[in-house]
This record gives structure tokens, C-alpha cells and sequence, in this order.
């Protein structure tokens, strides 16, 4: 099926057209948010169009590609393959779901749709470009709105928690940039410039001339280059030990950016490490596998239990999140490894298959949380301390029955979005890593006491005397809870609606992977 | 294109003759003026797209003595008289509240313009001497009359340091005139004059660093921090903007347009430093570094500006001294993206900010919670200062990759020392950002008070009108460099390859 009429520059509008929303959202200062919620629509049904358009080989389609700065060797080039495409998707979701969650910021609204905009341009801009150069200036851009929405919007700490968050993304974003430089300088000659293009550096990469390149301008520093970049993916992601920003910057932030933080910014990460990292830097990945195997299961364990310690609802949820794209990093460095036979390369697809499904699915249920724990602080004057509730199921059961099932989403039910991702990251994995597999079923285990826990103290027991007039949804927040939640349902039962289109892409990536 | 010259000296002329009551009359004539040379840098610069050099006149001058009244652009002076007639705009309409003999400051604002301009368009030797000469005199004036925090000290000391770096130039030029055999002092007949290696290898340091010291070279950066502070709002502006570029330009159309082989190698090297490309580039390295840590350790908002200053010019001295073409090119397109960048930056500290807290110190600033009391200042310094941190996406990107990509061709130890500078850049420029708009602390009761009482006053509309002419350009050239690339690059080229003949 082709949406699209052939040439037209789909993914550039799709990236400008928040932009455009963004300006006109500073211009109208108090009806900035029907602005912002018309916008993020508008993007919604143009992913949705991208999305059914794509080549059915799994390959890069949609590509837009003009010379931009010749002497850098910069051009501007686009294109999306299903993981892209899922992406632009998700963030378009997650960007409509926290436009509408932020009904209660009277602060400024102007500016705070206006920088939400940014945001999802800056997301979009990342999830479509295919140059260093340009891909890094939305990876950039996306973080400058980010900080001034929890700096500007969020709760007691925030200034510490705003700088920690920068400080944190910036220094990987400086490693990236180094890395880059040097492998950019690296394929120079005298006459012509270096490239940036990720799909030539792949290309260079498979066939072992990149390494040689590099080795012969700078010595052995082939590694080093590709520890950078897994620095700058992994701040954002993160991967243990450098998430130490996040609890606070989750925390902090006010409901609705927290949202967009933890259900589209931290795929960015994962999205970098299997368009960038993996491609480029493979078989040096491959040679660090054991030890970032071991990372990725103290992210997963040590997510969960810390999720367990905390008291906070959403200090809970942010290392919930911490474990949960544990997974996805298990499954990437579990796959970094050669293979041979089909059954291994099955291992292989299944595991990469599992990670973008979960990406979306984590996107989507963290999202969900957020916006749940926002409605709860709008209903309380704030509070969201775990001890703070209890017996909610009476006086609010819709509320508590749509919250539970989005929590057992998280907890990974069958029947429900997560279980289908976590399984295939599971089933991949296990026969190409079975130590880490079976160390990270523990991770599993936690969570489920950690939701356990969550429901049982907020919606069970007796009601306190404060919370017998807790005020259960009403219309407008049901209508707009329930596509997200019929959406869970959906791809619970019939996952293939989305691994249709991304299993050709899954193949066509690993076809072209050497580790 | 020539216009330019004259119109900004007609200009001037008439901005003396009007009366002083009527100070409204005098900005708009200066605007209009302003704008008139930025109407013809813009239509010559696009006249210009697809051509080499163009000669706008040559006639003699003083015959006994071969000097020609030329004026002619290359790829190189256009992109910098675009600059130019963008920083004079803007420059105009940040100084719209001076109410001091307003017709006077824009007499003398109009004359170092045109001072400016004609150093662009010169193609002789001579002339480029009398018009770089000619921007000091208004410059001196400017900040000593109209100025802040230790003028008549700013004024001159960098009077002082103009003067003797003229003095180098000046030399170098009568000796490079004299040992060509005394005909001609136009560029094009020296630079094929066939000068001796020796006598440019003295010669050219002598000529470079006089240049240098207005580029802000380290060691002899010292009278930019200070003159910047101490000169008004606009004068900051050109003198970082234009004044600096100056000395780059000269380094380059004059240093090493004339005397390539000053950069050839001593045949010994000492400490791994073999030539006087090898000294400049480690200044100028030295200069990034430096100039980025001092301004972090600024406690003064405008201080930090000064010396970022002196960390961006390095990377212009810098590409210059890589000697390909790509670095070259980084280095003319840093000139004008600093130029822009710059200006927006002293607009918004020295003018936005500063005519209506009346401090600059950060210890003041921070209990102001100017984010919300002047969000507009706020948000242009964001843009503002992510552009100088060389993000994506801005003009600073492209030219600083460009010269940190031409400089590893040449050394890769300076693209890695200059490395630690963007780092550097990017602190202190948060930094700033963080105390002077964005401070933590809560605001108490009594300054919630006054705060009511002291109500700023409202941007006004030239501010408005500047900080957008500066924005759309950084923004514009980061998005789309070929823009000016296209004109760069050939003229870089023509050069180099003169150089080499």
C-alpha cells in the first residue's frame, strides 16, 4: 500500500510541522494547547501514513536526500525502514497522550507546548535522519526543551535535577560527537571530505575497511571510538551505572514531561544503538559483549529492586523503566554475537524482533502510568506517596480498573502489549546468552512484586476517612484513556499486526550486520 | 558595491551636521543609512554569486608612488561585507536609546563602518592601511565617551594595542613595498612580486602578528575583555562583530596572501616547532582553551562574553593556519558566524539586559529571576548562547567543524587540544545561563515587592527588530552553509593556489 505520492518529502513535513505548531503555540500564549493538541494530532495521522507506506523488503524507504554542506561531506538524508517508522509512531502517540495530560499547566502554557513541540520535532528529526551531522543537531535539539520543561515546570528539586539531566546527556553527547569526528576524520582523504553517512559507514564497516581506516590514521583507537558512542546511548537509555540522572529528573519533572521522557526520549538511546552502534561499531561490540551483557542484567535486577525500595509512585515507576529497557539492552548485546546456523539466526531475529516491539510497548505503558499518577495528583493536590492511598477500588473503580490494566501491562501479562516483547527477548536470547536470561528472569520476578505491591496498597484495603470522595473518571479522560488501552489489548492478542511490518526489517538489518 | 564605503562616510558626514536637539532624527537617518549599505551588500553579494573577483575602480592615486585607489571583493570580502552591513543594522537599533549627542556617537558609528568596509574592498595595500587606520580613530571615541565600566582605561588601552600593531603592519608594508623594487603597492602586483623566502620569513611574523593583536591572538589579547566591557552596547558589538575580523581578514588577504612562504619551515625545529605556522597555530589554540576557562571563571556577565570572544577568534587564527582549503574556508565562515553570533550575545548583556538591571554582576542578577521578569531576554540568550556553543544547527557548527577538520589534516594535536575548548564552551556558557536568567533560589517576599514596584520596561521594537536580523542569520548559514560556502570556497582557493605560486 502506498499513501504516498512518490517524492513527496513526507518525513521532512512530519519533522518541520511541530516546528510550525511550536511558533504558533508561542504566538497564542493561552490557546496554546488546542494548538498543540490539533498538531500532535495532525502528526499522528501523518506516522500512521508513513507507517502503512513503507517497502515491504524491510529496506529504508522514504528517503529524501540533497547535498547540504559538500565540503563536510554533509547531506541531508532521510528515510525510515519499520523502526523508524514505529518510532516516529510512538512519539507521535506519546506525544498526543502528554499534550493531554497537561490540561492542569496554567504556568506559562505558551511556552510549554511550544517547547513540547520542540520536543517531538527534535524526536521525529532523530528517528528519520540518516547523517551524523543532521541526526545529531535533533538529538541536540530534542534535549534543550526537555531541560527547560523540567527546569521551568517541575517539582521542589528541580534545579538540581535539570542540570543533573543535562550535565549527564550532554557529556555522552560530547563522547558521540568525539567518536564520530574521529571516524568522520578517519575516512577523509586529501580531496575529499570524510562521510557521516550512517549507511555508507555501515557498508564500510561490514566489509572491514572502516576499522582499517581508522587503525591506519589513529592507531588502535577502534574500540575506543565505539565505547564512546555506547556512552552516549547508554546515558540515554540508561544503562547502570550511568543512570543515576533519571530518578530525579523523572521525579521532577512534572507528570506530562515525564511521559515524553520515559516513552519516547529514552528510545532514542535504544533506537541509536541499533541504527548506529551496532551497524558501524559491531564487531567491537561484539569483543565487549560479555561485559555489557552484565550491565544490561545489573539493569534489569537492579531496577527492579530498586523500584521495590522506593516509596514514591513515581520514583517507583522511573527505575520500573530503568528495568524494563533493561530488556531491550539485554536482547541488543545478547544478538552482538556471530552466528551460524538457522537456528541461531533465529535466536537472533526473535531477540531483535522482541527489542523494537518492546521499545513501542514500554513506550506505550510507561506513558499510560504517567498520565494515570498525573491524574492522581490532580485529584489529590499532589500526593503520590505509595502509603498515601488506600481502597481506591471503591470509590473510583473505573479509575482503578483501567490503571490495572495498564499496570499489569507493565508487569507483562499475557494478553496485554508487554508479554509478547518480553517473551521474544526472552526466547531469543536465552539460547545465545542462557546466563544472563536466566540471571534477568530475576528482574522479571521483582517487578511483579513491585506492581503487586502498588496495587494492592492503592486500590486495596480500607478507604481512609480523605479518599471516600476520590473522584472516579469521568468522560473526557475515559475517551481519551481508551484507544491506548484498546491498543494494549490489540497487540497483546494480535502482535503481528506490528511484527508484520517490522520482521522484514528485523531480517534486512541482521542480513547486514557483521559482529 | 563601492557604495558601501561611501554612503557609510556621506553618512557620517551629514549624522555630525544634524542637531543635536533632535536625537530621534539622528537614529533614523543612521538607520537609514545602515540599512542602504546592507540593501547593497546584500544585491552585491548576490551580483557576486556566480563571479571571481570583481575590480569596482582602480585608479592612481598618488602615481609617484604606484599607489591605486582599488577596490575589489573576492568570495572573502563579499561574505564579510554581508557581515559588515548585517552588524551595522543591527548595531543602529540596539543603540536607539542613546540620548548623549546622539548625532555625534552615530557620526562616529557611521565613519568606523565605512572604515570597516573600505579595509574589505581594498585591494591595495596602501588604502587598506588608511582605512584600517581610519576604524581606529571612532573606536577610541565611541567607547571613551559613550562607555561604561573603566572607559577612558578600555579606550586606551585598546587605542595602545591598535596603534602598535598598526606600527608592525606598517613596517612590514614599507619593507615588502620597498624590496619588491618600489612600483606598485597594490595586493595583486606584491603578491607576485616575488618576494625573497628569507625576507618573508621575517616579514611575515612582523605582519601577522600586527594583524593578530586585533583578531585577539593570545598573548596579545589582552585589551579585548576590556574593551568590550568598557565600550557601549553597539560598539561591543562591532568591535567583536567587525573590528576583530579585521585583524583575521588582514592576517589572511595581507599575511598570508603576501608572504606564503613565511610559513615555510625554519629547517629547525625546536620543541617540535619547526615553523611560524606551527607558533600561530598553537597560539591560536592556546588562545581557545585559554579564553574558554577564563570566561568560566567570569563573574561579570559581560566579561564572559569578552573573553568567549577570544576563544572563538582562535578558531578563525587557528583555520588559518591549517593552509587547505577546508580549514580556510572554516576559518572565513567562523569569522562571519562569530560576527553574528557575538553581536547577538553583547546585544542581549549589553543592551537588553544591563539598561534595565543597571548590573552585570551575577551575584546581582541571580536574586532578579530575569527568566521571569524578562523572558524574552532569556530565550534570545538560549538561542544565543547554544549557537556559540557550536550546536547543530547554527552557523558555529559548520565553521568550527570545518576548522577543527582542516587543522587535523594538518595536526591532529590541534583539533584535540581545541577539543577540550568546545567542552570548555559549553560550560561556561550554561553557566551564564544558569546564574544570569535561570537561578534557583526563590524569590523572598520584600523582592516580590519591589519587583512590583520596579517593573522593567517593555522590549522595545528595535530590540525586537535586532535580535531577529541576528538570529535569522546564525540560524539561516547553520541550516543552509553553502550560502555562503558557494562564494568561499573559490576565492579560499585562488588564494592558496597564489600562495603557492
Amino acid at each position: 500500500m502506498n499513501a504516498i505520492a512518490s517524492g513527496f518529502p513526507i518525513l521532512t513535513v512530519i519533522t518541520v510541522l511541530p516546528l510550525v505548531g511550536a511558533m504558533i503555540a508561542l504566538l497564542v500564549g493561552k490557546h496554546a494547547r488546542g494548538v498543540a493538541l490539533v498538531t500532535s494530532f495532525a502528526c499522528l495521522v501523518i506516522a500512521l501514513l508513513i507507517w502503512v507506506s513503507l517497502p515491504t523488503d524491510g529496506s529504508i524507504g522514504l528517503v529524501e536526500l540533497h547535498p547540504w554542506a559538500p565540503s563536510l561531506g554533509v547531506e541531508y538524508h532521510l528515510g525510515v525502514d519499520g523502526l523508524g517508522a514505529l518510532m516516529l509512531l510512538l512519539s507521535a502517540i506519546v506525544t498526543l497522550m502528554s499534550v493531554d495530560a497537561s490540561h492542569r499547566v496554567h504556568h506559562m502554557p505558551g511556552l510549554f507546548y511550544s517547547l513540547i513541540l520542540m520536543l517531538e520535532s527534535g524526536l521525529f528529526g532523530t528517528f528519520t535522519a540518516l547523517n551524523f551531522f543532521h541526526w545529531f543537531l535533533f538529538w541536540e535539539l530534542s534535549l534543550i526543551p526537555a531541560f527547560f520543561l523540567i527546569k521551568l515546570w517541575g517539582g521542589p528539586r528541580r534545579g538540581p535535577a535539570a542540570t543533573q539531566f543535562f550535565v549527564y546527556t550532554m557529556a555522552g553527547s560530547v563522547a558521540l560527537l568525539l567518536s564520530f569526528l574521529a571516524v568522520f576524520l578517519s575516512t577523509g582523504t586529501k580531496s575529499s571530505p570524510g562521510t557521516m553517512d550512517f549507511g555508507i559507514l555501515a557498508a564500510m564497516s561490514a566489509s572491514g575497511g572502516l576499522a582499517q581506516m581508522v587503525t591506519a590514521h589513529m592507531g588502535a583507537v577502534m574500540p575506543w571510538l565505539a565505547v564512546g558512542v555506547l556512552a552516549g546511548f547508554a546515558v540515554k537509555v540508561p544503562l547502570v551505572p550511568f543512570h543515576t540522572w533519571l530518578p530525579a529528573a523523572y521525579a521532577e519533572a512534572p507528570s506530562p514531561v515525564t511521559m515524553l521522557l520515559t516513552g519516547a526520549m529514552s528510545k532514542m538511546g535504544v533506537y541509536g544503538l541499533l541504527r548506529i552502534a551496532l551497524p558501524i561499531f559491531g564487531p567491537q561490540i561484539a569483543a565487549m559483549r560479555a561485559p555489557l551483557l552484565v550491565l544490561a542484567v545489573a539493569t534489569i535486577v537492579m531496577g527492579a529492586w530498586a523500584a521495590a525500595a522506593q516509596k514514591d509512585l513515581k520514583s517507583v515507576f522511573a527505575y520500573s523503566s530503568v528495568n524494563h529497557l533493561g530488556y531491550c539492552l539485554l536482547g541488543i548485546f545478547a544478538l552482538a554475537v556471530p552466528v551460524s546456523g538457522a537456528a541461531q539466526q533465529a535466536s537472533q531475529a526473535a531477540a531483535l524482533n522482541g527489542v523494537i516491539l518492546q521499545m513501542f510497548n514500554h513506550g506505550l505503558t510507561a506513558a499510560a502510568i504517567f498520565w494515570f499518577i498525573a491524574m492522581i495528583q490532580f485529584r489529590t493536590g499532589g500526593l503520590r506517596g505509595i502509603d498515601d492511598f488506600g481502597g481506591l477500588r471503591k470509590p473510583a473503580p473505573v479509575f482503578a480498573g483501567l490503571m490495572g490494566i495498564v499496570l499489569f501491562s507493565s508487569l507483562g501479562l499475557p494478553g496485554l502489549n508487554s508479554f509478547v516483547s518480553e517473551f521474544l527477548i526472552f526466547r531469543g536470547t536465552f539460547p545465545l546468552s542462557w546466563i544472563s536470561a536466566t540471571v534477568s528472569v530475576l528482574g522479571l520476578l521483582v517487578t511483579a512484586i513491585v506492581i503487586l505491591t502498588v496495587i494492592q496498597k492503592v486500590f486495596t484495603g480500607p478507604v481512609p476517612e480523605r479518599w471516600v470522595n476520590f473522584p472516579d473518571l469521568h468522560h473526557s479522560e475515559r475517551i481519551a484513556l481508551a484507544p491506548v488501552i484498546v491498543l494494549m489489548f490489540i497487540i497483546g492478542l494480535a502482535p503481528r499486526l506490528i511484527l508484520d511490518t517490522i520482521n522484514p526489517t528485523v531480517m534486512h538489518l541482521l542480513s547486514h550486520w557483521r559482529f | 558595491m563601492a557604495w558601501v564605503i561611501y554612503i557609510s562616510f556621506a553618512g557620517a558626514f551629514i549624522s555630525a551636521l544634524l542637531p543635536r536637539a533632535k536625537p530621534t532624527l539622528a537614529r533614523w537617518w543612521a538607520l537609514l543609512v545602515a540599512v542602504a549599505g546592507l540593501v547593497i551588500a546584500v544585491a552585491g553579494y548576490a551580483a557576486g554569486m556566480s563571479q571571481g573577483r570583481q575590480v569596482f575602480i582602480d585608479v592612481h592615486w598618488v602615481p609617484s608612488m604606484g599607489i591605486h585607489f582599488l577596490l575589489a571583493a573576492d568570495g572573502i570580502s563579499r561574505v564579510l561585507i554581508l557581515l559588515t552591513g548585517i552588524a551595522s543594522v543591527a548595531g543602529v537599533l540596539f543603540s536607539w536609546n542613546i540620548d548623549l549627542r546622539t548625532n555625534q556617537f552615530f557620526a562616529f558609528y557611521l565613519a568606523l563602518i565605512g572604515g570597516v568596509y573600505g579595509v574589505f574592498l581594498s585591494g591595495d595595500l596602501f588604502l587598506l592601511f588608511v582605512f584600517y587606520e581610519i576604524a581606529i580613530v571612532p573606536k577610541y571615541f565611541l567607547i571613551s565617551i559613550w562607555g561604561s565600566t573603566r572607559r577612558e582605561y578600555g579606550a586606551m588601552k585598546l587605542a595602545l594595542y591598535s596603534f602598535v600593531g598598526s606600527a608592525m603592519v606598517l613596517i612590514g608594508l614599507l619593507a615588502a613595498y620597498t624590496m619588491a623594487g618600489s612600483h606598485s603597492t597594490t595586493l595583486g602586483y606584491l603578491a607576485h612580486a616575488g618576494l625573497p623566502v628569507d625576507f618573508q620569513l621575517w616579514c611575515f611574523p612582523l605582519v601577522f602578528i600586527g594583524f593578530a593583536i586585533l583578531a585577539g591572538m593570545w598573548p596579545f589579547h589582552t585589551w579585548a575583555p576590556t574593551g568590550h566591557v568598557a565600550a557601549p552596547t553597539a560598539a561591543s558589538m562591532l568591535l567583536a562583530g567587525v573590528v576583530m575580523k579585521l585583524g583575521a581578514y588582514g592576517c589572511l588577504r595581507v599575511g598570508i596572501g603576501l608572504f606564503p612562504h613565511g610559513l615555510d619551515t625554519w629547517g629547525f625545529s625546536f620543541l617540535g616547532i619547526g615553523s611560524w605556522r606551527d607558533v600561530f597555530a598553537w597560539l591560536a589554540v592556546i588562545g581557545i582553551v585559554y579564553g574558554a576557562l577564563v570566561a568560566l571563571a567570569q563573574t561579570d556577565f559581560k566579561f564572559v562574553i569578552g573573553y568567549s570572544s577570544v576563544s572563538h577568534m582562535g578558531f578563525v587564527l587557528l583555520g588559518l593556519m591549517t593552509l587547505n582549503q577546508i580549514g580556510v574556508d572554516g576559518a572565513v565562515l567562523q569569522m562571519f558566524s562569530h560576527g553574528v553570533i557575538a553581536g547577538l550575545l553583547f546585544a542581549i548583556v549589553g543592551r537588553i539586559v544591563y539598561d534595565r538591571t543597571h548590573t552585570r554582576q551575577f551575584a546581582e542578577l541571580e536574586p532578579m529571576h530575569l527568566s521571569r521578569r524578562l523572558p524574552f531576554a532569556a530565550w534570545a540568550f538560549v538561542f544565543a548562547g547554544v549557537a556559540s556553543m557550536g550546536l547543530p544547527g547554527f552557523s558555529g557548527f559548520v565553521a568550527e567543524l570545518q576548522v577543527l577538520v582542516g587543522a587535523w589534516q594538518a595536526n591532529p594535536w590541534w583539533t584535540i587540544a581545541s577539543g577540550i575548548g568546545i567542552i570548555v564552551g559549553v560550560a561556561y556558557v550554561w553557566r551564564a545561563l544558569q546564574k544570569a536568567f535561570f537561578s534557583d533560589a526563590l524569590p523572598t517576599p520584600h523582592e516580590l515587592e519591589s519587583e512590583h514596584l520596579h517593573k522593567f520596561a517593555p522590549i522595545t521594537w528595535p530590540e525586537y527588530a535586532g535580535v531577529a536580523l541576528l538570529g535569522i542569520s546564525t540560524l539561516v548559514v547553520g541550516l543552509y552553509p553553502r550560502i555562503l560556502l558557494d562564494q568561499i570556497e573559490p576565492a579560499v582557493r585562488a588564494l592558496l593556489a597564489g600562495g603557492a605560486q
